[in-house]
């Protein structure tokens, strides 16, 4: 199962076979006030740093998101989008919960992106899948509808299961373009959660087969050591099935972790990327 | 045992979350014959000022918080009666709730915490409270205040769609409204039509506070 995003010049495969797709998740304004104001003011020059910032950490491809309130969400995003672009030949993910402004961020974006995201609520699946299928993109589809975020496994793999279902059967949408969120929820706030989340990502790559990717940040929300955490989640996450993740690509330390599972898993041949890594690194010092 | 000790046991028990303790020396003071308004205000009280005034400043985190907030919950319910039979006020009722569409609820249950222990009586409607739920606890509960939590940049619309139900319900006047969360500014809460804003869990206590007082003037003049 191989999903394919590209853009105008470059092409990234997420697939069980293939090294991890590394998402970086910074170009996004929540929890960000100084960003909020800047781009309030239609300041987007923030973005050239987070964009620069990503590559150099090696992500895969770029998440984009323009949530800020009181402002035309769907003209930002499709400004940040072509800014991207300009910037980076990386695949983008079009982060909204805003259907007009994925839709103009789809419109602007030139290759093949992935949208970010859909639930499993009937409404919100009509509303963006033509999308996606009109457009020629992939999906993540989050296991969650209008009354919920199911804890158990089971429930989250049913959900996972529809959004599947309903993509392929009514929209005609490749299964290979659904990329399935089994959903990562804070460690601090429950020590039960990331079990559950390893279980929903072995029960689908077994059920459902599908690419993966998931918020990897939220599982160290609130903790002291983030990015220790992210490197020892991200490789357990890996091993069960995971895919890919929107991920704090500045952090060396989590992706070399990815960059490390990914050879342990036989996914990174002769330890040609990691032996590379290596040697990159010697050259900086 | 002296109270002195037990005062001294509750605030440190409470401050590193062990339920069990802080249950077992509120009852043993409570033996004591001291006063339950004594217990709280004098140790459970400034306890969770303490682990706020931590968790503020980056030295506490968030699963320390949860448990303080735990071992102070377990005394409150031995209490909770206690005080009302002797006749201390709440100061007030603060309905909570994160906004439909949203299901953030780590920020949220830490200002419940604090309200609580700042001696509100919190009545927590969970995650994902549509509109028309806010409506029908209002009427039931009657808050002096309450509150709508928004974790989320796309969620926080749900603000003015909330206040809009309130007011179609004709109980906008009878409440003060209160909005919160990681993306909400100050700007953000006046342009929804909010009463008040905070930025954190302690300034969310501070602002209910003056928020009733100001309330409470007017209706009092």
């Amino acid at each position: 199962m191989h999903t394919t995003l590209r853009s105008a010049s470059q092409e990234v495969v997420i697939g069980l076979d293939r090294p991890f797709c590394v998402i970086g998740e910074r170009i996004n304004p929540t929890g960000r006030k100084v960003f909020q104001e800047q781009l309030r003011a239609g300041d987007l020059s923030a973005i050239e740093r987070d964009v620069a910032a990503q590559v150099a950490g090696e992500a895969d491809m770029v998440d984009v998101n323009m949530g800020v309130p009181l402002t035309d969400e769907a003209d930002l995003l499709s400004r940040a989008v072509t800014l991207v672009q300009k910037l980076t030949d990386k695949p983008v993910c079009i982060d909204s919960s805003v259907v007009e402004a994925l839709e103009a961020g789809l419109a602007a974006y030139e290759g093949r992106a992935l949208v970010n995201s859909v639930t499993a609520e009937d409404d919100r699946l009509a509303a963006i899948l033509p999308l996606v299928k009109r457009h020629d993109a992939a999906i993540i589809g989050l296991p969650n509808d209008a009354d919920e975020i199911p804890m158990d496994a089971d429930r989250r793999v049913e959900l996972a299961r529809k959004i599947v279902d309903v993509a392929t059967k009514e929209y005609g949408i490749a299964t290979e373009d659904v990329v399935i969120d089994p959903l990562a929820m804070p460690i601090g706030a429950d020590t039960t959660v990331v079990a559950t989340t390893l279980e929903t990502i072995r029960r689908i790559r077994i059920e459902l087969g599908v690419n993966m990717t998931l918020g990897a940040s939220n599982v160290s929300f609130g903790m002291p050591g983030r990015h220790a955490l992210g490197a020892a989640f991200l490789p357990m996450a890996m091993s069960a099935g995971l895919t890919s993740a929107i991920m704090d690509a500045r952090s060396p330390q989590i992706v070399e972790a990815v960059r490390a599972a990914d050879l342990l898993l036989g996914n990174d041949e002769w330890g040609a990327a990691w032996i590379a890594a290596h040697r990159a690194k010697l050259h900086e010092t | 045992m002296t109270p002195d000790d037990i005062l001294q046991g509750l605030y440190d028990q409470t401050l590193v979350g062990n339920a069990p303790a802080v249950l077992e020396l509120t009852n043993t003071g409570l033996q004591l014959g001291m006063q339950p308004q004594t217990l709280l205000f004098d140790a459970l009280i400034p306890s969770l000022e303490e682990v706020g005034a931590r968790f503020e400043r980056g030295d506490f985190f968030v699963p320390e918080m949860l448990i303080a907030g735990r071992a102070m919950s377990g005394a409150l319910e031995v209490l909770r009666p206690l005080l009302a039979e002797t006749g201390v006020e709440t100061m007030g009722t603060f309905l909570m709730g994160t906004v439909k569409g949203d299901v953030h609820d780590i920020g949220k249950n830490l200002v419940n915490i604090m309200l609580e222990g700042a001696g509100f009586h919190v009545i927590d409607l969970g995650v994902q409270v549509a509109p028309e739920k806010f409506v029908e606890a209002v009427k039931e509960h009657s808050p002096d205040i309450v509150g709508f939590s928004a974790f989320l940049t796309t969620t926080m619309p749900m603000f003015k769609a909330n206040l809009n139900a309130l007011e179609k319900a004709g109980l906008r006047d009878q409440v003060i409204v209160m909005v919160g969360g990681a993306p909400v500014t100050q700007e953000y809460a006046d342009a929804v039509g909010s009463d008040g804003y905070a930025a954190d869990a302690s300034a969310t206590v501070k602002r209910a506070k003056d928020l009733l007082a100001q309330r409470r003037a007017v209706l009092a003049s």
